[in-house]
């Protein structure tokens, strides 16, 4: 066994924090950090668009992506949700899905396509390797980086090697849920249909 | 305004048109942008936005107030005061083109002499905002597309304008209204079949739709001249090209489709409004069909197929109108 190493890895500072929080269970921010002036209804009104307009970035890191593509697709079609707006650039995006695995090359660059996009924003890690390192976590591994929320926030994590277009699907409501408050935030038009 | 009614002050008369004219450009591209959605996913066999209200048709309105929402970043190599103005700068001058549309024969603002240069003139200040967008943003991709937009811009005003100049050596006037007026009988479409496929199809790369949107191409350019713009601010770029859309529609219907030409409703002198924007939004419906169907062209083929065929036929077209006209 050799000694263990500094890492030199350039993390975003709220990384831990964020992980510290998940944790701690609050999934709110800290009531230090709230605005000056405060407008219940109004914030409430903003969270309900924000959840129901959630713009992914253009970015796919491995083979996730093509299930994140998929979803975009005709038979999953995110855009029923208003999600289907995929920016090309960050500082139009509020949604950050990493699709795929991140290496220590990648990871500068993710962390400063995190850090351009423009509040509020949210990230979704997609799949095992986003989520740990997946099937590359191991101690033989030196060039993967296990977890994207060692270098970025996550809010939702979906799990799969590599998930389901549902999956992400669920992610993303589950991130509706985080925003909003409520799962589906906008009254539905089209009640839930029931299996026979 | 009708002569029935007394006409209210100027300075009252001028806060209630800017009102009404803001009021249109919102819910133009409002509608618009619904339904290109709605559109691009039925195209793709998909349902398109669903949950946000009755099949969707409050998307729009939450996108909005989330851009509203969202910081506005100001890159800090960017020159500041000119990366403010740049938005604001693309979407005053649509507001003003407003003024002289005839939407029927007395909802119109202002029934300019020289109407059509008017509004050609404005739409064309559009260019400008993006050059400036795309340049003081600092960004190489913005730079690249802030320079292809003018190169584009600059080609295709040539056959937009000899196209639009047939239908003035027929009318002998740039007043929109009378150019309705000359259409009672018979559309100009009907009589220049080839100066209306000119313009729609140069119109189409004036307002940077696909296949000719090369100043935004996501898979070359990230986005173009506004990759640095967020929020807000991003979104009068939306405003802008959708409002412009409308523009481009609506001298089409005034030039080649009659106007406000149609069938005889109570109080024609209003109410053929109706006309006028169900033209225009048919034009509208298939500038968004060819967007959803056409691969984007390459920078060379844009302007080879401008400078070698659009012009020279363009030209011709000309020519052989000023002949037949002095006959």
């Amino acid at each position: 066994m050799e000694e263990k190493r500094p890492s030199r890895l350039r993390t975003h500072s709220y990384a831990e924090l964020a992980k510290q929080r998940e944790r701690a269970g609050i999934y709110h921010a800290d009531p230090t950090e709230q605005p000056l002036m405060q407008l219940e209804l109004v914030d409430k009104f903003f969270n309900l668009c924000r959840a129901n307009s959630l713009w992914p970035l253009t970015f796919g890191l491995a083979c996730c992506a093509i299930e994140m593509m998929a979803l975009g697709m005709a038979r999953f079609d995110m855009a029923r949700y208003g999600a289907e707006v995929f920016r090309p650039s960050p500082r139009q995006c509020d949604l950050l899905i990493v699709a795929g695995t991140v290496n220590r090359k990648m990871a500068p660059a993710v962390i400063t396509l995190y850090e351009q996009m423009a509040a509020p924003k949210w990230v979704i890690a997609m799949g095992n390797c986003a989520i740990s390192g997946g099937p590359f976590a191991g101690e033989e591994n030196y060039v993967v980086v296990e977890g994207v929320d060692k270098l970025i926030p996550v809010d939702v994590y979906v799990p799969g090697c590599p998930p389901r277009p549902e999956g992400l699907l669920e992610g993303i409501l589950k991130l509706q849920e985080k925003i909003a408050g409520s799962r589906y935030p906008f009254p539905q038009y089209n009640p839930p249909r029931k299996d026979k | 305004m009708g002569t029935t009614i007394p006409l209210p002050p100027g300075l009252l008369r001028m806060v209630f048109t800017a009102v009404v004219v803001i009021a249109l450009v919102f819910l133009n591209s409002l509608i618009l942008g619904y339904v290109e959605r709605k559109l691009a996913g039925r195209f793709q066999l998909r349902p398109g936005p669903m949950e946000v209200g009755p099949h969707g048709i409050l998307q729009l309105m939450a996108d909005a107030v989330k851009l509203l929402g969202k910081q506005f970043i100001i890159p800090q190599a960017a020159n500041s005061p000119l990366f403010r103005l740049a938005p604001l700068l693309a979407f005053v001058p649509v507001g003003a083109a407003f003024i002289v549309v005839p939407l029927s024969q007395k909802l119109q603002v202002r029934d300019l002499d020289v109407g059509l240069i008017f509004i050609v003139a404005v739409m064309a200040l559009n260019m400008v905002a993006t050059l400036i967008a795309g340049w003081v943003s600092n960004n190489k991709y913005s730079l690249f597309g802030a320079v292809r937009s003018v190169a584009q811009s600059v080609a295709y005003e040539i056959p937009l304008l000899l196209s639009l100049v047939a239908v003035v050596l027929m009318t002998h006037t740039f007043n929109m209204q009378e150019i309705v007026l000359s259409q009672d009988h018979i559309w100009h479409v009907v009589q220049q079949p080839v100066a209306f496929l000119i313009y729609f199809i140069a119109g189409m790369a004036e307002t940077h739709r696909a296949p000719f949107d090369l100043p935004e191409a996501e898979s070359e350019l990230t986005a173009g001249f506004h990759t640095e713009f967020s929020g807000i601010r991003f979104s009068f770029f939306f405003l802008a090209e959708y409002t412009n859309m409308f523009f481009v529609g609506s001298i089409a219907v005034v030039l080649f489709l009659g106007g406000w030409h149609g069938p005889q409703l109570p109080f024609m002198d209003y109410s053929a409004a109706v006309w006028f924007l169900l033209k225009v939004y048919s034009l509208l419906l298939i500038m968004i069909w060819v967007r959803w169907t056409f691969p984007r062209v390459r920078f060379d083929q844009l302007l080879n197929f401008c400078w070698k065929y659009l012009t020279p036929i363009a030209l011709v077209n000309l020519l052989v109108t000023a002949v037949v006209v002095k006959l």
